[in-house]
């Protein structure tokens, strides 16, 4: 007799759509319960106006903007941490693989307002069309790094690839500065307007003044990074290429005796990683309507450091820590100012998130979810 | 297969060497050849009896500092091509002198190191005698060290910080307002005339930003303007969390002290999400770019004023021949800054030249320096002489409001006041 756990529809589609569904409604609660019980304490310090009821004015709109932002770090995060499970280095050129995804994304839609096709299309094709394209794009581009500067460096010490990631990241950083130059001899690469992305569904919450607003391009930034991740999963753990993966992440010489092609596996690591990063960049792009040359770098710093809070090499890992990064950051930038009475500000959203990621990372050096590739990849 | 990829990787690495050293030469290389035309053709325009001097005086170069690349670069290059328009109108004089005047451009990125670097190297530089820049005043203040060790004058097209001239530099001067001035105008602004009650403070933790913003905040706390938040961000991509306790307050002003390109991505976020009051900003803002990028949130809701020092083109009577002059050069209409580089390069060939007649010779950099202190030229953003720590004793402060929410429509935008205001000199 089969049991549930073995039937593809639960493995594939219902686990990890809930396992997404329980780590963000987690998150939340835990975060939003911390902030409120902060908000009793601090109330007292605060006397122009009652800090409970500010804070509970604006928590759904935080919750919000901070899930939104913590799946787009997740779907970066992903990248790195797969790459570290096969390879065991930080291929810090992911973020420029990135930054191209959205620049390609945005170029594609310029390029239907050039034709003047933009504004009669229909707008959720331009965008399934632009991450596709950006997909294609940044895969491919990921593969060929891969090729040419790590590949040649594979026997190599563990420290000798990472700088030629780094390198790589500065060189493909001022190459699309050098092609956009030439190009179209813009620095800042804007989003086209078009459709009503930038409107809100308004959801009237019982016992709440304001509607809940959700701005239609976070759902869309949450739909499509929620698909992402249910593909990567039955990518990783039902498809016989996922099971290679698997098996080079865990042991590349046996696997290698195993008729496994390794760079070939490899390859495809990097060409899955990119294409999630590609689709990111879309999706990053939708949010901040401007990209340039150097725009992948923070994105990607705060994706890695997300793989690294869920552990490193761990793919559930890294979407829990780019959601409960990203509501940190969110808490934070949208609290600091108002509980400190405006002594800290929005500008110290960083150092704040940061400072509970070393706490964790004290208690739990491995990671919120350990460092496992093999077994929970 | 291993010696393949080798030798593809180092051809790689030899071809983006080369292509390096073609956009870091390139420069340089359509300078050096430039010595020779420009000996030719000074004759041409001017008496042919300078021909023989021409060979004998040597060279003088004029350096300009301006980010020409990076997200400021629309303003920076403007700045670059306003001084070299100036440099070709206006070095007739020093041409019939005998001396061959080419421009030194550097860019600075909008970066303080960088600047200080470029600053080194044109400090080493014994031909530049005067500058033109910077955009920055985060930038301009460190790099000013630098020429003020070396007596080298600059004259500064763009920067409002008090502290620029304050330190009472020789060497530092400015053909527009400051801060403490512009901030406390763009306050008055919204606190009298708009007739707002509370205002949302943003700046960019530059020395310009933050300097204006403290401008903005002690003059709201005169008035007893109430300010919702005092942040600063460093941000440019997402601004959800600044902007949900925003909407939540819905403040009369938001007040950005910043540079348009982080604006532009503010004001869109925060109009999205259901702001509906003023933006607010100062110079900062004047770019056509910000448009582009900001779109609607501009002319909706409560609108977008802004404060600069530099006027748009239709301010100046003598600007409108200079508009069309940049057109037929460059092929775009010139941006914010540009009018003021010109005079700015203005400023140096008028010291040169005093400095060269009174010396008989190629002068030195401090009688340059002591020069530009004397200058007082009709420019195209009106007369232009320095006090004693080069600010103009009277500057021009703008307040406009902006019409359009595309780029096009920048230049209609409508001068709502024109102030003029003595510069508050050194302070205490």
């Amino acid at each position: 007799m089969k049991s549930i756990t073995e039937n593809p529809v639960y493995k594939f589609l219902l686990f990890p759509i809930g396992q997404i569904l329980i780590f963000a409604l987690g998150a939340s609660v835990v975060l939003s319960l911390v902030t409120v019980l902060l908000a009793f304490i601090f109330k007292f310090n605060v006397t122009d106006f009652d800090l409970v009821e500010r804070t509970m004015l604006i928590l759904p709109q935080v919750v919000i903007n901070g899930v939104t932002i913590g799946f787009v770090y997740a779907t970066i995060a992903l990248g790195y941490t797969m790459v570290y499970g096969v390879l065991e280095f930080i291929n810090f050129s992911h973020s420029e693989i990135f930054m191209v995804g959205g620049i390609v994304g945005i170029q594609l839609m310029a390029y239907f307002e050039h034709i003047g096709t933009l504004a009669t299309m229909n707008e959720y094709l331009v965008i399934a069309l632009a991450i596709i394209l950006a997909m294609v794009v940044s895969g491919s581009l990921a593969v060929v790094v891969e090729r040419l500067a790590y590949k040649p460096l594979r026997g190599a010490p563990k420290l000798v690839p990472l700088i030629s990631a780094i390198g790589m990241s500065f060189f493909l950083q001022d190459i699309v500065r050098l092609i956009l130059s030439l190009t179209t001899g813009e620095f800042n690469v804007i989003l086209p307007k078009f459709g009503t992305f930038d409107e809100f569904w308004k959801l009237a919450v019982p016992g709440m003044e304001d509607p809940l607003r959700i701005q239609i391009k976070s759902a869309i930034m949450v739909g499509v990074a929620v698909l992402m991740l249910v593909g990567l999963n039955y990518l990783v753990n039902g498809t016989k290429v996922g099971k290679a993966i698997r098996a080079v992440a865990q042991d590349r010489p046996s696997a290698s005796l195993m008729g496994i092609n390794v760079n070939q596996i490899i390859s495809i690591t990097f060409l899955v990683g990119g294409t999630l990063g590609g689709a990111a960049g879309v999706l990053f792009a939708l949010k901040a309507t401007k990209l340039d040359p150097f725009s992948g770098f923070f994105p990607g710093l705060k994706a890695f450091t997300s793989a690294v809070l869920g552990g490193i090499g761990n793919l559930t890992g890294a979407l829990l820590g780019g959601l409960v990064l990203g509501l940190l950051e969110s808490f934070a930038a949208s609290y600091l100012g108002i509980f400190t009475n405006g002594a800290f500000g929005a500008e110290y959203k960083d150092i704040f998130a940061f400072a509970i990621l070393i706490l964790v990372l004290i208690f739990r050096p491995s990671g919120l979810l350990g460092q496992t590739v093999g077994q929970k990849a | 297969m291993n010696k393949r990829l080798l030798a593809l990787l180092s051809l790689l690495v030899v071809a983006s060497m080369a292509l390096a050293a073609c956009g870091g030469g390139a420069a340089p290389a359509t300078e050096a050849p430039a010595e020779e035309p420009a000996a030719t053709e000074a004759p041409a325009t001017e008496a042919a009896a300078t021909e023989e001097a021409a060979a004998s005086m040597g060279t003088i170069k004029i350096a300009t500092q301006s980010p020409l690349s990076g997200g400021q670069s629309l303003l920076g290059v403007a700045i670059k091509q306003g001084a070299e328009l100036a440099l070709e109108q206006l070095g007739g004089d020093l041409a019939a002198m005998g001396y061959d005047v080419q421009l030194a451009p550097y860019d600075d990125q909008a970066t303080p190191d960088v600047g200080v670097a470029n600053a080194k190297n044109i400090v080493a530089d014994s031909e530049i005698l005067c500058g033109v820049g910077h955009l920055n005043s985060g930038v301009m203040i460190p790099s000013s060290e630098e020429y003020h060790t070396a007596n080298l004058a600059f004259v500064s097209p763009a920067n409002t910080n008090p502290v620029v001239t304050t330190r009472g530099y020789l060497e530092v001067n400015r053909v527009v307002g400051r801060d403490d001035v512009q901030a406390p105008a763009a306050e008055e602004f919204a606190f009298t005339t708009l007739g707002a009650k509370s205002v949302y403070i943003i700046h960019d933790k530059t020395a310009y930003g933050q300097g204006v913003a403290e401008f903005f905040r002690g003059a709201a706390e005169e008035d007893g303007l109430e300010i919702v938040a005092f942040e600063g961000t460093e941000e440019t991509a997402n601004f959800d969390a600044i902007v949900t306790p925003l909407v939540a307050a819905q403040p009369d002003v938001v007040f950005f002290a910043g540079i348009y390109n982080q604006a532009g991505v503010f004001f869109k976020q925060a109009r999205d999400a259901g702001y509906e009051g003023t933006f607010m900003g100062t110079d900062g803002m004047d770019a056509s770019d910000l448009a582009d990028i900001a779109g609607d949130a501009l002319t909706t809701g409560g609108g977008m004023y802004y404060t600069t020092v530099a006027g748009p083109a239709s301010a100046y009577a003598a600007a409108a021949q200079f508009a069309a002059d940049y057109e037929a050069k460059f092929g775009a209409t010139p941006e914010p800054f540009a009018a003021q580089a010109y005079d700015s390069m203005a400023v140096c060939l008028a010291a040169i030249k005093a400095a060269a007649e009174a010396a008989g010779g190629t002068p030195s950099r401090l009688q340059v320096a002591e020069a530009v202190r004397q200058v007082s030229i009709e420019g195209l953003t009106g007369a232009i002489a320095f006090d004693d720590i080069g600010d103009l004793p009277t500057a021009q402060y703008f307040i406009l409001k902006v019409n359009g929410a595309t780029k096009d429509t920048w230049n209609t935008n409508e001068i709502v006041e024109i102030l003029e205001v003595a510069s508050p000199g050194k302070g205490e």
